[in-house]
């Protein structure tokens, strides 16, 4: 290429600021959008930890193990060489960050102190007190300040991404945004697009996630022709408070820090759960999962406060409620590795969690799957190959997705502290991918004529202007108040057929109603209605996808559970067993069918759903999940 | 009568339009907080005169006090909108944007100065890329660590800022919070090799001598961070590294 390449980032939490270092390093000049100021993004909000094996606790914890747990924990459901090569290449990451200053949380020795999360069984976790995502946000964000300074990233703040800019061949050639000031929208030129805009937990109404995490960006690509893959695969995090406007997380550190989840052992006892004695708790995820106990993954801690609750009535003053309980903790020791979150609970409930176990119930909490991304495998190693322009490439060529966007990595369930790893470990690789697509590419933007972006920007201007004049309509927050209610109870903790196709029609009605909508603000200047109705325009779409996938597949694997067709392994039985082999045997035909990734692509109808094999090169799928 | 939440809201159309108050009436539930309140609004924008007007225009994101959204005077004090719980406040609960900065519209003010601010202290650490190097940073002791920490949960919300008698729109003054982050670079291992490139930065107009000792920035910081104690140090650092500048060239 002649001239000079140009990268637009979309989004700027941990994966695309990595995406934007990368790019910045390799002397290519980005253009960096972002809602908001990038040092605000939902990264910020992840407390516990990021996973690397560093091996410092004498319990000869390996990267193999690492892969394992993470193959494992996601239920087979991930393509494996990404794993394996993320797993490989955490440690760096992790001294990467330690030399950009993070604070993290030091041995008395001034290494890096490690500690426990759910579904391993090594002290794996590098944490920062209870803020660690927001540490490593701002060490990134540090480091894409100095590129600003030397003029190699200029960042687009307070912008909203609207659409590609698709050349006649499909490929990206730039995106058209919208000024949330000015209102004014713009088309962009670029010779690679990376979208990293995070995952979609609004799509729940309320959930543990920032309140622009929408998903309306990776919405907008996919009704543009990208693919959009596991979208049925969502993580309902066991442990959050209740709230109006958010279900907030409370950390699995908790549990990893020796944190106990009971209820009373005595339906609807009224007494303060400090009167409550030891013989009347029941610690349900000690009995029920001896070998992990409070550190069971996930997706089971979740369906087990779902039974203990729901089903044996048991929850706390007859509501939906589980105790997690840190109070038999010396008060020191929860200061310095939990206190930024006890804090944040004191706040907000109101409660000394101190002396008063906290209450908690499951919430939305992160989308697995997401924008459908290649790799490129390499036959040496059984990794990925570290620098490919087919890595984290989505299926429009020229669009890149990093971070909680994209549907690598986690499977059918993601183990807690990976999130932090592989949104900074897909935004390198993301970026370091972009290096190589531009290197290849034969003919930039600058090829591409004018008419096709101010064409793109009178579409977009269209739809605003039709979104400004209607005078009488729908209200844009009652529709997402609905979709949110109809998510959360039909496309939650535990699944049916039956709750899923009435969840459908609903959602069809929804997306009817929202071609209606009227703004309540009209005017032209910082109009947040404006893009709050596309958001939920646009969040309507991708709920339809998640339930469609979800109705559609017939098993349960992670996250995704439907009690009908649930394989149990027979009690008291391991393998070796007989009963436990015959159960191996049919766990394995169920894999026939369905260890497959599902991939949506938009029609005007709705979503047509395939499927394609998940590669499993690295570790067969011969023993399925165990945590008893 | 049925039990409300009442508002007061100071409202601006736009950078240039006058300010006006309205007020409005949601119906009350336990444990609102501020954000949660607006979001209501948001839905129902109907003021206590019964017109239905645009929806009052603020920014938030995280909900739980660490992305620095949200900052706005809540009944006259800067803070996290969405960690001020309805339950504890005075009503009507008045709702101001921060003074310090331009307008944008409502309660969203243009905090881009602060931003810039951290560029011009270079508070960050200098790498030769981010490439492994196959070594950690220097070992840092867990005193030193959590010394450290206290600066780095700082998410440049404004509060120190709104609260400074010396920042404004008529000095050039760079402010607390960009001092602690200076504080904090210094403090690293390898970023105190560039201790005196940050020192420099805050010698010269606007820097570390504009600040009054005050102390109000202390007192307002939603994440308890020891501004003062950041810039009483600076200050000795500062008059070292001129006396430095001065004999040793």
């Amino acid at each position: 290429m002649a001239k000079q390449a140009k990268v637009i980032v979309v989004g700027g939490g941990l994966g695309g600021l990595w995406a934007t270092v990368r790019l910045a390093e390799a002397g290519y000049p980005v253009d960096l959008f972002s809602l908001f100021p990038v040092k605000r993004s939902h990264s910020c909000c992840a407390q516990g930890g990021i996973n690397a094996v560093l091996d410092i606790k004498g319990q000869r914890d390996t990267v193999e193990q690492h892969i394992i747990d993470t193959i494992k924990g996601g239920d087979y459901l991930a393509d494996q060489p990404p794993i394996k090569t993320m797993c490989e290449d955490a440690p760096g990451l992790i001294r990467t960050y330690d030399r950009m200053g993070v604070t993290f949380s030091r041995t008395p020795e001034g290494i890096m102190d490690q500690r426990l999360f759910g579904g391993v069984k090594n002290k794996r976790t590098c944490f920062a007190g209870a803020t660690t995502g927001a540490q490593l946000l701002y060490a990134i964000d540090e480091q894409v300040r100095a590129h600003e300074f030397n003029q190699h990233v200029r960042k687009f703040e307070h912008w909203e991404f609207l659409s590609l800019v698709l050349d006649a061949a499909g490929v990206c050639r730039g995106i058209t945004a919208l000024n949330l000031r000015s209102m004014q929208v713009e088309a962009f030129r670029a010779d690679a697009v990376v979208i990293a805009t995070g995952g979609a937990g609004l799509i729940w109404g309320r959930s543990t996630m920032s309140t622009n995490c929408t998903g309306a960006a990776a919405s907008r690509v996919y009704q543009q022709g990208a693919r959009f893959a596991n979208a049925e695969f969502a993580q309902f995090h066991p442990t959050a408070m209740k709230g109006h406007d958010k279900l907030r997380l409370i950390t699995e550190a908790c549990r990893g820090e020796g944190g106990r989840m009971w209820v009373p052992r005595k339906a609807g006892d009224t007494r303060a759960a400090r009167d409550i004695p030891e013989d009347e708790r029941f610690y349900f995820l000690e009995e029920w999962y001896p070998t992990y106990g409070n550190t069971v993954p996930r997706d089971v801690a979740s369906r087990a406060i779902i039974r203990v609750t729901r089903h044996m009535g048991l929850g706390v003053r007859g509501q939906e409620i589980v105790y997690l309980d840190l109070t038999h903790k010396p008060r020191e020791f929860l200061q310095a590795r939990l206190g930024g979150m006890l804090e944040m609970y004191e706040t907000f409930a109101g409660v000394d969690p101190y002396t008063n176990p906290m209450e908690c119930f499951p919430a939305m909490h992160y989308t697995m799957g997401g924008i459908w991304v290649s790799f490129e495998k390499d036959v040496h190693t059984g990794g990925m190959v570290r620098v490919h322009p087919k890595n984290h490439a989505t299926s429009i060529p020229g669009l890149y997705a990093c971070g909680e966007c994209d549907f690598a990595y986690h499977g059918a369930n993601r183990l807690g502290a990976n999130s932090l790893l592989s949104a900074s470990f897909s935004g390198r690789v993301a970026g370091d991918a972009v290096t190589a697509y531009l290197k290849s590419l034969k003919s930039g933007a600058d090829s591409v004529p004018q008419s096709l972006y101010d064409a793109e920007r009178r579409r977009q201007e269209e739809i605003n202007r039709q979104l400004l004049s209607r005078a009488d309509g729908e209200n844009a927050s009652t529709l997402h108040r609905r979709l949110g209610e109809i998510m959360s109870e039909h496309v939650f903790v535990e699944r049916t057929n039956a709750g899923l196709d009435r969840a459908l029609a609903e959602i069809a009605e929804l997306k009817e109603r929202s071609r209606r909508i009227a703004l309540d603000d009209r005017s032209g200047w910082s109009n947040q209605a404006l893009p709050w109705a596309r958001q939920v325009q646009d969040m309507i779409v991708l709920a339809e996808v998640v339930a469609r996938c979800a109705r559609l597949r017939d098993e349960c694997r992670g996250s995704h559970y439907k009690a009908e067709f649930e394989l149990k392994p027979p009690e008291g039985k391991f393998a070796g067993d007989p009963e436990y082999e015959a159960y191996r045997r049919r766990w394995q035909a169920n894999n026939e069918r369905w260890l497959k990734h599902s991939l949506a692509t938009h029609t005007p109808d709705g979503p047509q759903i395939e499927y394609r094999p998940v590669d499993t090169s690295v570790m067969a799928p011969e023993t399925p999940r165990d945590y008893r | 009568m049925e039990k409300v939440i009442h508002f007061r809201i100071r409202r601006q159309d736009g950078p240039d339009a006058p300010p006006y108050w309205e007020e409005f009436k949601i119906p009350y539930a336990p444990q609102h907080n501020v954000i949660s309140a607006l979001l209501y609004i948001r839905e129902h924008p109907i003021n206590t005169r019964g017109q239905r007007v645009a929806p009052v225009v603020w920014e938030s994101n995280c909900m739980e006090e660490v992305c620095g959204a949200c900052s706005m005077l809540v009944n006259g004090v800067p803070r996290q909108a969405c960690a001020a719980l309805v339950d504890t406040l005075t009503q009507p609960i008045t709702l101001e944007p921060l003074t310090k900065f331009p307008v944008v519209r409502d309660l969203a003010v243009d905090r881009q100065r602060m931003f810039d601010a951290l560029g011009r202290v270079k508070a960050w650490v200098p790498l030769d890329g981010t490439q492994d190097i196959h070594q950690h940073a220097p070992r840092i002791s867990p005193v030193e660590q959590s010394l450290r920490y206290v600066f780095s949960r700082c998410m440049t919300c404004g509060c120190c800022m709104e609260v400074c008698p010396q920042y404004h729109d008529h000095s050039a003054f760079v402010g607390p919070a960009p001092l602690g982050q200076v504080f904090l670079h210094n403090s690293h291992p390898t970023g105190g090799f560039f201790k005196a490139d940050r020192l420099h930065a805050i010698m010269g107009v606007g820097g570390i001598a504009d600040c009054g000792n005050a102390q109000n920035c202390v007192k307002v910081c939603p994440k308890d961070i020891p501004l003062t104690t950041a810039i009483g140090a600076l200050g000795r650092a500062a008059t070292r590294q001129w006396l430095h500048d001065l004999f040793v060239r």
